[in-house]
């Protein structure tokens, strides 16, 4: 009547062990598969992005997934290599023919995806489409806005004017990519979106795009230049860093970009990865409320009582702060090595950026010296607001910066927040001390000067984002004789001197630069890019 | 029944209104959207027209005037990230969301009930006690951490199954579905385990519980002594029985899957709505947000009515009185 135990279960005592031994021989087999190398080649390379692309259309939205999207079927006239100087791309050449004149010889033998030749006409009418895009969030204009008139020449030149001598045109068309002139015409964003309207010059052609998901694109084999190492290039989104980390891991994407701090140490380690990394043109910074002479909403006095006076007024006060912060430390410990220490507004080798500019050394005895100078021998206290999820480790930097503070003399409390919130308030002159960052999409100076230093002015569109109010006549001048000289070399020095003005008067404290991290399987390679864009055709095989 | 019907109808589109209310004010009165998608390095004269051309300079009740308006003809407003009507984005990633859910509550439902049954039927043997424990594991853990580690056990170290992202999706009734192919299953089945988990937990404990407490009852002694077989016992008398608590909490839960798989779909890379609605919230794409919360409370609502008139269905007694 009772069974026995083993019948009762169905499985005899051989079955059982059959069983445990076929388990724990297909545990035992996958290990393996996993540690197989790419010893065949790869094809189609897939890579996954951090940001997830919100539309192929290349001038429907300015944001640097997009663009670096764009980027891989489309061209702009003038392109930039991995550090952000120019070089041609559609355009074989461009000279200024006066202060107000540009003219751009335009690159013969190119064809669209479809066969058609590239002319001048596909140029003109991208400019013109530019700026009337429609229910565009973030519009491309602002690099148009300059030209006032078009001229064509002939098939293969075109000549722009602009109201005022404006040097920086060629860079501005770095952001217009250019597309054919039917297209410009007639397409809206559902049409690129939905791939009929994705017609190229680019070193691929667009297959697919899932909103959220994916993009693919496959080798354009007509390209007028160096074709790419791959077939097909797969971009799948994936927001998550660990998500991320765990894909390339386990094999289902050759490459990642935005590798977490935290994993980029053990990643370096790990003999199936590649790391690589590459000094990028965003500098995390502080603000400070430079220009309400008092009842600064943040500011009390050293013991927690309010305080009428604002010390951040004072260019020395703003100093001797810069001189309380550890930048190696925080690079060293909050960035895990992922950074490196700003002594300017963009690192060295950007265009615009002086030599004499160091990273100020940590001198807390320097600081208190300049504190008793300014009146404050005893401190004071503030509060420092920061995003909390915009920029790489940013909480955690507000904290050692506010840790530094709070040891030399100005107790420091922080108060984090998500990005949407923070930027929001902060422009409204929220805060009297917060940390935020920029990105130089230009690789030059004249970026953060005009828009965090020049005085705020809406109508010029000047000093946009300088939410602490700072504002020098002295420095304004310097940087409105710098933007309109159009030979380079002048350009540089002048926005360097006007960098080095910046920083004496310390308009605002730079922290560091952030560097940006890629990873790959072995045998494929990225050298990284300033812009901390992905460019599928920049990814080699490694030889 | 229909009288029923028409009621809760009306009592939905109440509380859809006063969800849209709520909902309006405490979007549109957090923070700035031009902040966020207008391009950092764009200035002043960019941000204005941008903000015109959103529709954001205009104080908020004209805005929600507008909403209402667009809302009676079924349009929810356009996306400010995507310029296309916030609910056909919606539409186009709800497949995504509801077969994961769907497959995860499939998990759930036919793991959860006969171990539950087993549970309930033997409550001293070591298995039942090991799935007891398991099923306090299954509801304490948190879900983005236990996704991670399906990750990185199943990916990673062993390499069965991808990591992230949809499977290919095949075509079925005018839908992108991933689930109806080995390799689309492949995909989804890691997510899907991972939303299961809480609702697995919940379903062997209530099964258990019910089995427990029918398992006692008099018409089950009546049944075994008829000498009716064991298995027609539980798998037809006790089955039916606890069905009906079964189906409340499964209708109840597959409302709060779909908004669990919120988590699961971002670390799985899995395009459904919640992913959407995350990203949005970051990006404060407020007609997405506003539209993923109307939706999804229409669809508890509709969950709930169907699991009532269910209700009344299975359990002839309820109809009864329902008619007098």
């Amino acid at each position: 009547m009772t069974a026995s135990k083993s019948q009762k279960f169905g499985m005899n005592p051989v079955r059982r062990l059959l069983v445990g031994a076929s388990l724990a021989a297909s545990v035992a087999l996958s290990t393996s598969w996993s540690t197989v190398s790419f010893s065949q080649e790869i094809k189609d390379l897939s890579i996954a992005l951090s940001t997830p692309v919100t539309t192929v259309d290349p001038h429907f939205h300015n944001l640097t997934p997009n663009n670096a999207m764009a980027a891989h079927v489309f061209e702009t006239l003038v392109k930039t290599d991995a550090a952000l100087k120019t070089y041609p791309g559609l355009a074989e050449s461009w000279k200024a023919l006066s202060d107000t004149e540009w003219e751009f010889k335009l690159r013969k033998g190119v064809k669209w995806h479809n066969g058609e030749p590239f002319t001048a006409q596909d140029v003109a009418a991208t400019i013109k489409r530019i700026p009337n895009v429609p229910n565009s969030p973030a519009s491309f204009a602002v690099f148009v806005r300059a030209i006032t008139d078009v001229n064509i020449v002939d098939d293969h030149t075109i000549r722009f004017k602009t109201k005022e001598p404006y040097p920086l045109l060629p860079s501005d068309m770095v952001s217009v990519a250019i597309v054919p002139k039917a297209i410009a015409e007639t397409a809206k964003t559902e049409d690129f979106n939905s791939g009929k309207a994705m017609i190229g010059t680019g070193p691929f052609r667009f297959q697919q795009y899932v909103s959220g998901d994916r993009v693919i694109i496959t080798r354009n084999n007509d390209y007028w230049g160096d074709k790419p190492d791959w077939d097909k290039v797969t971009f799948r989104i994936i927001t998550s860093a660990p998500a991320r980390v765990a894909a390339l891991l386990s094999g289902d994407v050759h490459m990642i970009e935005g590798v977490p701090t935290a994993d980029a140490a053990k990643l370096k380690k790990d003999k199936r990865v590649e790391v690589s990394n590459a000094v990028s043109n965003r500098m995390i910074y502080l603000h400070m409320d430079s220009n309400r002479k008092t009842n600064s909403p943040f500011i009390t006095a050293a013991d927690g009582k309010p305080m009428e006076a604002n010390p951040l007024t004072d260019a020395r006060v703003r100093q001797a702060i810069s001189k309380m912060i550890d930048r190696n430390a925080i690079v060293s410990r909050v960035m895990e090595g992922q950074a490196i220490p700003a002594g300017q507004l963009l690192d060295e080798v950007f265009f615009g950026t002086s030599k004499k500019l160091k990273p100020d050394a940590y001198d807390p005895a320097g600081a208190k010296k300049l504190m008793a100078e300014a009146g404050y021998p005893n401190g004071f206290g503030v509060t420092l607001h920061s995003p909390n999820n915009r920029y790489i480790n940013d909480g955690a930097t507000a904290q050692a910066v506010a840790q530094f503070l709070s040891r030399n003399g100005i107790p420091t409390k922080v108060d984090t927040m998500p990005s949407n919130i923070f930027f929001s308030r902060a422009s409204k002159m929220e805060f009297s001390f917060i940390l935020a960052g920029w990105g130089a999409a230009s690789g030059d100076t004249s970026s953060p000067l005009r828009a965090l230093l020049a005085t705020n002015d809406p109508k010029a569109g000047m000093g946009g984002a300088n939410r602490g109010r700072f504002s020098s006549p002295e420095l304004d001048a310097l940087i409105a004789q710098a933007v309109v000289i159009i030979d380079d070399e002048k350009r540089d020095a002048a926005l360097a001197l006007a960098s080095e003005k910046a920083i004496e008067l310390m308009g605002l404290i730079p922290l560091h630069y952030e560097v940006s991290t890629w990873a790959s399987r072995k045998g494929v390679q990225y050298p990284g890019r300033a812009d901390q864009s992905t460019l599928a055709h920049d990814v080699k095989r490694a030889k | 029944m229909t009288a029923f019907i028409l009621r809760r109808l009306a009592q939905s589109l109440l509380v859809l209104f006063v969800t849209s209310i709520l909902v309006f004010g405490g979007l549109y009165l957090v923070g700035d959207p031009i902040e966020i998608l207008v391009h950092p390095e764009a200035d002043q004269i960019e941000k204005e027209r941008a903000r015109v051309a959103l529709g954001l300079d205009k104080p908020v009740v004209e805005q929600y005037y507008l909403f209402l308006k667009g809302a009676l003809t079924g349009n929810l407003g356009n996306s400010f990230v995507y310029a296309k009507p916030a609910l056909e984005i919606i539409f186009e990633r709800m497949p995504a969301t509801m077969e994961l859910a769907i497959l995860a509550m499939v998990i759930s439902v036919f793991l959860g009930i006969p171990l539950g049954l087993y549970a309930g039927l033997r409550p001293n043997s070591p298995f039942s006690r090991f799935i007891m424990t398991s099923s306090i594991v299954g509801f304490s853990l948190p879900t983005f951490w236990v996704g991670l580690l399906l990750i990185l056990f199943f990916a990673v170290n062993l390499g069965w199954l991808p990591s992230t992202g949809r499977g290919p999706t095949t075509d079925v009734f005018g839908l992108q579905l991933s689930i109806f192919s080995w390799e689309g299953l492949k995909y989804a089945f890691l997510p899907a385990l991972n939303l299961a988990l809480l609702k697995l937990a919940l379903i062997i404990r209530l099964t258990r519980a019910q089995t427990r407490e029918q398992g006692l009852l008099d018409y089950i002694k009546f049944a075994r002594a008829k000498g009716l077989k064991s298995s027609r016992v539980v798998g037809v008398h006790l089955l039916k029985n606890i069905l009906i608590p079964l189906v409340t909490v499964i209708g109840l839960e597959l409302g709060s899957v779909i908004a669990y798989a919120i988590v699961t779909e971002t670390i799985f890379a899995w395009p459904g709505m919640g992913k959407l609605v995350i990203d949005s919230i970051f990006q404060l794409d407020r007609p997405v947000v506003v539209a993923y919360l109307l939706v999804v409370v229409a669809m508890y609502i509709i969950i709930n009515l169907v699991v009532d008139i269910l209700y009344s269905l299975l359990d002839p007694r309820v109809r009864i009185a329902e008619q007098h």
